[in-house]
């Protein structure tokens, strides 16, 4: 996969981060960490490869959850009315799916691409939790292989990321399919955007217009947030 | 290659696009005293007899489920309008009119929550129906322009529900275009190589335009 022309679109696409964008007009639209958290799930389960983690908006969650469990446990003492108390749980509830949904869909993809994860750049994207998880995954993926099937191949295709001792490169690794296509949506005007390497294809990105790209072309523009993936 | 099928095509459930669509804000009229909640998804109220206040969808939808509320119906959800759009929806074939991005959603729970509080509910309801069973088709012929050419396709009011049906079939359809139309998709013999590889697939002649069916 790692093909010249990729390489050198990435580093284009590169380029244009460097637009005067800033996020500051999101800022006033999203104001609840519950809003911000639910356009990283959605970006997170939408995209191919795993993304940044965003750990201080975890970390805000879950320090909200738990001052609202803390709340419920008094609730309970003081006796509060049932209906104030159930739509508080409910309050709760959909906070903590939205946490647990995130996390989860982040070990599928860590579990999927491990190998590919624990080789490459996208290993700074994980949490502290989630190397540790990342590092035991991949010992036990390996020894389990190691001893089920590749101690019993000839020699020379014993390897746990080479088809044979012959491949240039790593080529038994699950990777995310980058050129995979995304429903998004702008947030601000882009303007015009270049999609394709090869051709000349430009769309105009215009503000809440939905639209189907692929995702490698647009992969920038999720990661600085322009872009949600819907 | 992984190009084939992948399982995590339908991404989102239709339980998790309804969730989403929870978060909408309606407006009520509560027929309680109740103070203002602060809560993680931010705060609501306070709720006084009569008045009307802004809260999430499922919040309404509690509350109506105790008898709490009246909630009062979205705009765009009488029948005057959804008369307008689903006109303009039969006279622009091509266009989608500017719908909330939940509307199937939000109808749909106001429909199995909140019926008594629509006026004309039957008709309401059959004009939604309608309206999406319009935009439905408008999608579908829609995918039959799709060719090796595209590589962006714009969906502008596209609902997040209609999103959720068309997306395992939009992106296989793309990918397969896709691969199929990029020469450099198949690996070419590396100066290199040691010719371990795979066999190389020899030239595939000119590039054929698809039979229209």
């Amino acid at each position: 996969m790692a093909s010249g022309s990729a390489s050198e679109f990435d580093s284009a696409l590169g380029g244009t981060n460097e637009f005067p964008w800033t996020n500051d007009d999101s800022n006033s639209l999203e104001t609840t960490d519950i809003e911000l958290l639910k356009k990283a799930w959605r970006n997170e389960k939408a995209s191919p490869e795993i993304l940044h983690f965003q750990s201080d908006l975890v970390q805000r969650a879950r320090e909200q959850i738990q001052l609202l469990e803390g709340t419920m446990d008094e609730f309970e003492d003081n006796n509060t009315d049932d209906l104030l108390v159930s739509i508080y749980q409910m309050d709760l509830d959909r906070a903590l799916f939205l946490v647990r949904s995130y996390l989860r869909i982040r070990i599928f993809k860590i579990e999927k691409f491990i190998a590919h994860i624990s080789r490459s750049h996208l290993w700074n994207r994980l949490s502290d939790q989630e190397r540790n998880f990342a590092k035991r995954c991949i010992d036990i993926m390996e020894k389990h292989l190691q001893q089920c099937v590749l101690s019993r191949l000839p020699n020379g295709y014993q390897s746990f990321f080479k088809q044979s001792v012959s491949s240039v490169e790593d080529d038994m690794i699950p990777e995310p399919q980058l050129d995979t296509f995304v429903f998004c949506k702008s947030k601000g005007a882009v303007g015009a955007f270049q999609l394709d390497d090869i051709g000349d294809e430009i769309v105009d990105l215009v503000a809440d217009d939905l639209y189907v790209l692929r995702y490698k072309s647009i992969k920038a523009l999720v990661e600085s947030g322009q872009v949600d993936l819907v | 290659m992984a190009g084939q099928s992948d399982p995590q095509l339908s991404l989102f459930s239709c339980q998790e696009v309804e969730f989403l669509a929870e978060d909408e804000l309606v407006q009520i009229i509560p027929n309680m005293k109740m103070e203002a909640l602060h809560m993680i998804c931010g705060d609501f109220g306070p709720f006084l007899p009569q008045i009307a206040v802004n809260v999430p969808l499922w919040l309404a939808v509690a509350l109506k489920k105790r008898a709490k509320c009246v909630v009062s119906i979205p705009e765009w959800m009488s029948v005057e309008k959804l008369t307008q759009v689903l006109e303009a929806e039969r006279e622009s074939p091509r266009e989608f009119q500017p719908l909330p991005f939940h509307y199937i959603e939000i109808s749909r729970l106001i429909f199995d929550h909140a019926r008594d509080d629509i006026p004309d509910v039957y008709m309401v309801r059959s004009l939604i129906e309608d309206i999406r069973d319009v935009r439905f088709h408008k999608v579908e012929s829609g995918l039959e322009t799709i060719s090796g050419r595209t590589h962006a396709v714009k969906l502008k009011n596209l609902s997040a529900m209609e999103v959720n049906i068309v997306r395992p079939f939009v992106i296989r359809a793309l990918q397969a275009f896709y691969k199929h139309d990029s020469p450099q998709i198949i690996p070419q013999p590396e100066a290199s190589g040691s010719g371990s590889r795979r066999p190389q697939v020899a030239d595939r002649g000119p590039r054929r335009d698809l039979r229209p069916r």
